[in-house]
């Protein structure tokens, strides 16, 4: 029988190198695909809509002072860009390789799945950082013209940091989602409910009606992006409403801490991104 | 010497079991064929050497290494094609290529030249810059028969290769699959298409409900199983007498059998390869019947497959 030897040359590279690569090729995919010019269009045409707004009316939420401002407008949008963002990258970047068959070119060769996985996580969450430092940048622009240089607070960087950090545990918890199901419209769908309406009704429904800090929400850990530019910073807070029945209702807002929102987001982060991980290793395509 | 190897493999579905502890090893360079109905479980076979689905239990084992507890070792030199992948619309093949080549390890400065020759080979360089999220089924089918052909593997697991191109593409693969016989490598290739198995494979392991029925030389399987005949349907001008055919056509030299299939038709199974095929077309012009088309009908492979897979129905 003849012996037969492979090409010398080819060494496979690390998996370090590996994600890199996945991260390298799911990017370009990404930044040419329909839906990052989609998600541009929206995130630009949301800041178009604040800068003619605020140019317009004037409102005094906005131009009282530049902590206002920047409160207003970024703490009031940036997490709505962001779950728009891991929508859009994460919602099938998983449950694509299988519904696609995309999976079927890439994953039989001589990469483990959790390479894939992260270099995936990694590009999405270098587009979605795109499209959410684009809206930074705006947001600065118009904080410049309105209160100068000098007006950029401190609590902005915060802010932003903040929201970068909260980006990567939407991202964990959309890739989670993704690994979940094998169909993409499923897994955007229920990424989309619990993200846009899911969270904020579980959160409103128990801090408002049962009494009970909704800790266990990732949206109400969000909360420090935009309190963060609040000053004072705010806390807890009962609310008191007559009825026409001369009832009383009183409701509760709670406001996460700056820790209390770092664990939060934390926690989701690394749980998700483990168990997404954990489910694709196991997911079969068949 | 460069080896596949299913150890016990079992791949079930609930109650359904999809493969029954299969057990088959295929060492050296050459090319068997992987034949079975739809569901026998040859692409879960093939899929379980790749890592696409998990064993329930058994192994896979990749030149001895197993797929999945060491699959970036197991198939650091296999190339894979498994049904049609897709490939990310926005890229050019250039850069899908790239992916998988830099993937395997392909060195950087070879990376170019490679995609090149593969892209050549599988007659798309025109394309090699448009995005992918345009081109056919057999277009795309091309690319990633192009993206085995990268690494210069050892080992190939193609499944059904030929799916989805046009005849003319469909030549140029077992063109291609031959060329890499011709350079030693293992090539395990599954096909619903026998004559393609029949053209290009050395051996052939047909499999029916999950279970292995034969794994052998294409020649000792059909000996054992076919009884060496292979069968030809002539079409004549005129209908002849039926004495004619049983008294002197089906004695013939080499002829195993001749029926008449309808007024102008004839069914013969002959016993031998292309000489005698092509000497029995010469005494049936002679006897003067009228031949007016003369085409095989089916193969001695044809014949095994249809005799073992109607044996397990």
């Amino acid at each position: 029988m003849v012996e037969t030897q492979t090409n010398p040359n080819n060494t496979v590279p690390s998996s370090m190198a590996q994600i890199g690569i996945t991260m390298k090729y799911t990017f370009l995919e990404y930044f040419r695909s329909r839906r990052f010019l989609i998600l541009l269009t929206i995130t630009l045409l949301i800041a178009a809509a604040l800068t003619i707004v605020v140019a317009w009316r004037r409102p005094e939420g906005f131009l009282i002072s530049n902590l206002g401002f920047y409160s207003s407008w970024w703490g009031n949008a940036v997490t709505f860009v962001i779950i728009l963002s891991g929508i859009f990258f994460g919602g099938d970047a998983i449950s694509g390789e299988f519904q696609n068959k995309t999976g079927y070119f890439g994953i039989p060769n001589p990469i483990r799945r959790s390479s894939i996985y992260i270099g995936k996580w990694l590009s999405a969450f270098l587009a979605a950082s795109a499209i959410m430092f684009l809206f930074a940048v705006i947001t600065i622009a118009n904080g410049f013209y309105y209160f100068g240089s000098s007006g950029l607070p401190i609590q902005f960087v915060e802010s932003l940091l903040l929201a970068w950090f909260y980006l990567a545990a939407v991202l964990g918890l959309t890739f989670f989602f993704s690994s979940m199901f094998k169909s993409s419209s499923i897994s955007i769908l229920v990424t989309v409910i619990l993200l846009l309406f899911g969270f904020t009704l579980i959160s409103t429904l128990v801090s408002n009606l049962v009494g009970y800090e909704p800790w266990f929400v990732l949206t109400y850990g969000a909360g420090i992006i935009g309190n963060v530019l609040q000053s004072p910073y705010p806390l807890h807070s009962l609310t008191t409403t007559a009825t026409f029945a001369h009832r009383t209702i009183t409701t509760t807002t709670f406001s996460a801490t700056i820790p209390e929102g770092l664990a939060i987001i934390g926690l989701y982060f690394a749980v998700t991104a483990i168990l997404g991980l954990v489910l694709f290793e196991r997911k079969e395509f068949n | 010497m460069p080896s596949i190897e299913a150890v016990n493999l079992t791949k079930t579905y609930g109650s359904f079991c999809a493969l029954s502890a299969l057990n088959l090893k295929i060492e050296g360079a050459k090319c068997v064929g992987f034949l079975g109905p739809n569901g026998a479980g040859k692409t879960t076979t093939l899929k379980m050497f790749t890592d696409l689905i998990r064993p329930s239990s058994g192994e896979a084992l990749i030149n001895g290494v197993n797929v999945h507890t060491e699959k970036k070792k197991a198939l650091e030199s296999v190339a894979t094609l498994i049904e049609t992948p897709e490939i990310y619309p926005s890229l050019t093949p250039r850069e899908a290529l790239s992916m998988i080549a830099e993937i395997r390890g392909v060195p950087t400065t070879e990376i170019k030249n490679r995609i090149e020759n593969a892209i050549a080979e599988v007659h798309m360089n025109e394309w090699i810059d448009k995005r992918v999220g345009k081109f056919s089924k057999g277009m795309k089918q091309r690319i990633c028969i192009a993206s085995t052909l990268l690494n210069d593997p050892c080992i190939l697991l193609l499944d059904e290769p030929t799916t989805g191109l046009d005849p003319r593409g469909m030549s140029e693969v077992r063109d291609i699959v031959k060329s890499l016989k011709s350079k030693n490598r293992l090539i395990f290739m599954s096909s619903h298409i026998l004559s393609e198995v029949s053209e290009v494979c050395d051996e052939v392991a047909m499999i029916d409900h999950g279970k292995l029925l034969v794994y052998d030389t294409i020649s000792n399987v059909t000996a054992k199983f076919s009884g060496g005949a292979n069968m030809v349907e002539v079409g004549l001008q005129h209908p002849i007498d039926a004495q004619l055919i049983t008294q002197t056509i089906a004695k013939l030299p080499d002829v195993v059998s001749a029926e008449q299939t309808d007024g102008k038709n004839l069914r013969i199974r002959f016993s031998g390869g292309l000489d005698v095929q092509e000497r029995l077309l010469s005494d049936l012009v002679k006897l003067n019947i009228g031949v007016i088309s003369y085409r095989v009908a089916s193969s001695e492979l044809e014949d095994v497959y249809l005799n073992l897979i109607k044996e397990t129905v």
